[in-house]
């Protein structure tokens, strides 16, 4: 039976974990994966100016708090590459460290601070799920299910921006506008995890699931909602973990489990897995290695007078790269050869292939 | 030396060997790359820990830079796959190795003595406690020893291969051409970057890292083009951010890594809008003066224009030259106040007349167009 503590924690997990997986797969697919990272961190001193502002630690205040400093810090970075030559990473790592760093210097003053209630806000670092209250719960689900809804409205915006901004502006539409929208959205689906995952590795919730969801399909919306599911079963899988272990903190859990549905996507999917690639490079490397033992047994027995001659396996393997047994043991099997342990020879069916490789090999045949 | 002067000195250490490695990770597009090293180096202090069972061997300080040089190896690998764009293969390895060390450290936290908040935020205020002791004679504090060997393999690094790694930056093509692996430069690079990020760790935390290795290279880049005076901007600017930083922590007394860090985005900000040659200040100041003096420019070409002729009495009021151009009155009015400064035109009742000088600049103008 579950109880509500751990329901309203798996709840919130869900929600983050899907909403970061369906902006993370827009964000993945511009090449602004890192700018997660620098949005998460820059968010740290918003929590903290917003509590020094109202000594509320409302997870709305908080949140919005967050989303104002995470938005002011992706500004900084456009402004950082649009008027100077430093580059977009340089730019990223500039705000990163030093909003992050402005944020401790903040949660330190906080902690000096006479007045009571100001404990709770350092596992915005690491990232705390099961202090999720009710309230929390319900400003996640408010502000996840906004940002859903406004992907889904402005769906063909955001897929063009994706894939041919060039073509978005020769429609009239303002990409610069929509590129700030788009991010505002990742700014808000990144605060939604802070509580549970922590501004060090909210960046990883948004990369993974996206990254995991791209090895499956070519599909936009397939992608995005496989990211959304498995954002959604990381963060589940994440706050059961580290609700079953003692001292196991929420966010490195859910990355861990995030990282192994990645990797295992990377391996093993169907569409463009590695595991598929090597079967496939293994079975070309054969069929390759039979095709020269074929035109290899050709050439050797035109070269005795007859295209059906007779070779032993050793005065095969001399002539063949590789293992000659292994080779004529496939083109047996395709109907191409004939023969056993006292020799080898062509058939019509292997002679005449063979005559068309050895063309296509040597030109006109010898 | 008393306590705050030990701190200073370790932090000034800290931020020039940081700013060494960061100038090379600024130019060479790869300073995320200081960001995912410095965090995933926590997974090797951790293990290395299991094996020496001590935090200050400099073995766990080797065993730790491994772990940061395979964070590399594994986000090329990533990339090589091909699967998976650049960006998104550092922002998969790090967080996954940083994840294991932090659960690892929470796990056993009995066996290992490192506090989960000092991984981020630095124990710099403790560093003095921590001495260095050769037969029973205190030396300084062990960080400052540590940083110190690390700060000089960093610069005789820097000295031996300046050349190369000038040229691996700018001209890779070149590099090869020539003979030098970039691929070593690289990976050579990447270790120091490691190394410097654990001595650094156990003093500032990870993020001061991040932030002395990329902020002050950054700003220097902001001031000057030239290689040698980026290094040492970006090294005065890094110690000046370690002072700073450091008189900010103690006036409030808070985090002196957090501080040390928001102080070098100051500075960082504060080049960004006042650099000489390039600030946003002198850039706005620039576009002033040359949207003025094209304004002038276009005055007394339309006053030569209409000189002499019949229209001329229309043509060079004021009211008439403004609607003319399609400038706002505030914006005519500095115009003629400028040219009249100028010596190009005089003005009486309204009307403008081209002096000698204006004649001949207007001629001037409507040749060089």
């Amino acid at each position: 039976m579950l109880d509500y503590t751990l329901l309203l924690v798996l709840s919130g997990c869900l929600v983050l974990g899907a909403v970061a997986g369906t902006l993370g797969s827009f964000a993945v697919l511009r090449k602004q994966s890192l700018l997660g990272d620098a949005i998460s961190h820059a968010a740290l001193p918003g929590v903290a100016i917003a509590f020094l502002l109202t000594f509320s630690k409302h997870p709305a205040v908080l949140l919005l708090g967050a989303l104002a400093t995470g938005w002011v810090g992706t500004l900084f970075i456009l402004l950082i590459t649009r008027t100077t030559r430093i580059k977009h990473d340089t730019a990223m790592g500039i705000v990163l460290s030093v909003f992050f760093g402005l944020g401790l210097f903040l949660l330190t003053l906080i902690q000096r601070l006479p007045t009571a209630s100001k404990a709770g806000l350092d596992k915005f670092l690491f990232g705390n799920a099961s202090t999720l209250l009710r309230q929390d719960l319900q400003v996640m689900l408010a502000l996840g299910g906004l940002t859903l809804l406004f992907v889904l409205l402005f769906w063909k915006e955001f897929k063009l921006l994706a894939f041919d901004p060039d073509f978005l502006h020769s429609l009239g539409r303002n990409t610069l506008t929509l590129d700030v929208f788009l991010t505002t959205l990742l700014v808000v689906a990144i605060v939604i995890g802070l509580q549970a995952v922590g501004v060090v590795l909210m960046s990883a919730l948004v990369i993974a699931p996206a990254v995991a969801a791209r090895q499956w399909t070519d599909h936009l919306g397939r992608m995005v909602a496989l990211a959304a599911f498995f954002g959604g079963l990381g963060g589940v899988l994440g706050a059961v973990a580290s609700s079953s272990l003692t001292n196991l903190p929420t966010g490195p859990a859910i990355v861990v489990i995030i990282s192994l549905m990645f990797l295992a996507s990377l391996l093993f999917s169907p569409h463009r897995g590695l595991a598929k690639d090597w079967i496939r490079q293994r079975k070309h490397r054969k069929e390759i290695h039979a095709n020269q033992v074929l035109v290899a047994l050709f050439m050797l027995s035109k070269s005795h007078g007859s295209r059906y001659y007779r070779h032993s396996l050793t005065s095969l393997q001399a002539v063949t790269p590789g293992s000659a047994e292994a080779g004529l043991e496939a083109l047996k099997k395709r109907g191409l050869v004939s023969g056993s342990a006292s020799g080898w020879k062509l058939t019509p069916k292997g002679a005449q292939e063979a005559e068309q490789a050895a063309k296509h090999i040597y030109g006109e045949a010898p | 030396m008393t306590p705050q002067l030990e701190i200073l000195l370790i932090a000034s250490v800290v931020a020039v060997a940081c700013s060494i490695v960061g100038t090379f990770l600024v130019l060479r597009r790869v300073s995320l790359m200081s960001d995912a090293v410095s965090h995933s180096i926590l997974l090797g202090i951790v293990l290395a820990f299991f094996v020496v069972k001590k935090l200050s061997s400099p073995f766990l300080i080797l065993g730790a830079a491994a772990i940061g040089v395979v964070t590399v190896v594994l986000t090329e690998l990533l990339i090589r796959t091909k699967k998976i764009k650049e960006d998104a293969s550092i922002g998969l390895v790090f967080p996954l190795l940083f994840s294991i060390g932090i659960i690892l450290i929470t796990q056993f936290a009995e066996n290992v003595h490192i506090d989960l908040d000092a991984v981020l935020l630095g124990e710099l205020a403790f560093a003095p406690f921590h001495r260095f002791v050769i037969g029973g004679v205190d030396v300084g504090p062990h960080a400052l020893w540590v940083m110190g060997i690390i700060l000089l393999v960093n610069l005789v690094f820097l000295l031996l291969f300046y050349k190369e790694l000038k040229l691996a930056t700018f001209d890779a093509g070149l590099a090869v051409a020539l003979g030098f692996s970039p691929t070593i430069i690289h990976y050579s690079l990447m270790t120091l970057v490691s190394i410097t990020a654990v001595g650094a760790f156990d003093a500032v935390g990870s993020i001061l890292v991040v932030a002395l290795m990329i902020t002050p290279p950054a700003t220097a880049y902001l001031l000057t083009h030239k290689l040698n005076r980026m290094l040492l901007l970006g090294a005065l600017t890094g110690v000046l951010s370690a002072v700073l930083g450091y008189g900010l922590a103690h006036l409030f007394d808070a985090s002196i890594a957090g501080a040390m860090a928001l102080v070098t985005g100051i500075l960082f900000l504060l080049a960004l809008l006042l650099s000489p040659s390039r600030g946003l200040v002198a850039q706005a100041v620039q576009h002033r003066t040359k949207k003025i003096r094209f304004a002038c420019e276009m005055l007394v070409v339309h006053l030569l224009d209409h000189e002499g002729k019949p229209e001329e009495a229309v043509e060079s009021r004021i009211d008439n030259c403004m609607h003319h151009m399609g400038w706002t009155e505030r914006f005519t009015k500095k115009t003629v106040r400028e040219s009249v400064s100028k010596a190009w035109i005089t003005e009486r009742k309204a009307r403008l007349s081209l002096t000698s000088l204006g004649r001949e600049t207007a001629k001037h103008v409507m040749i060089r167009t």
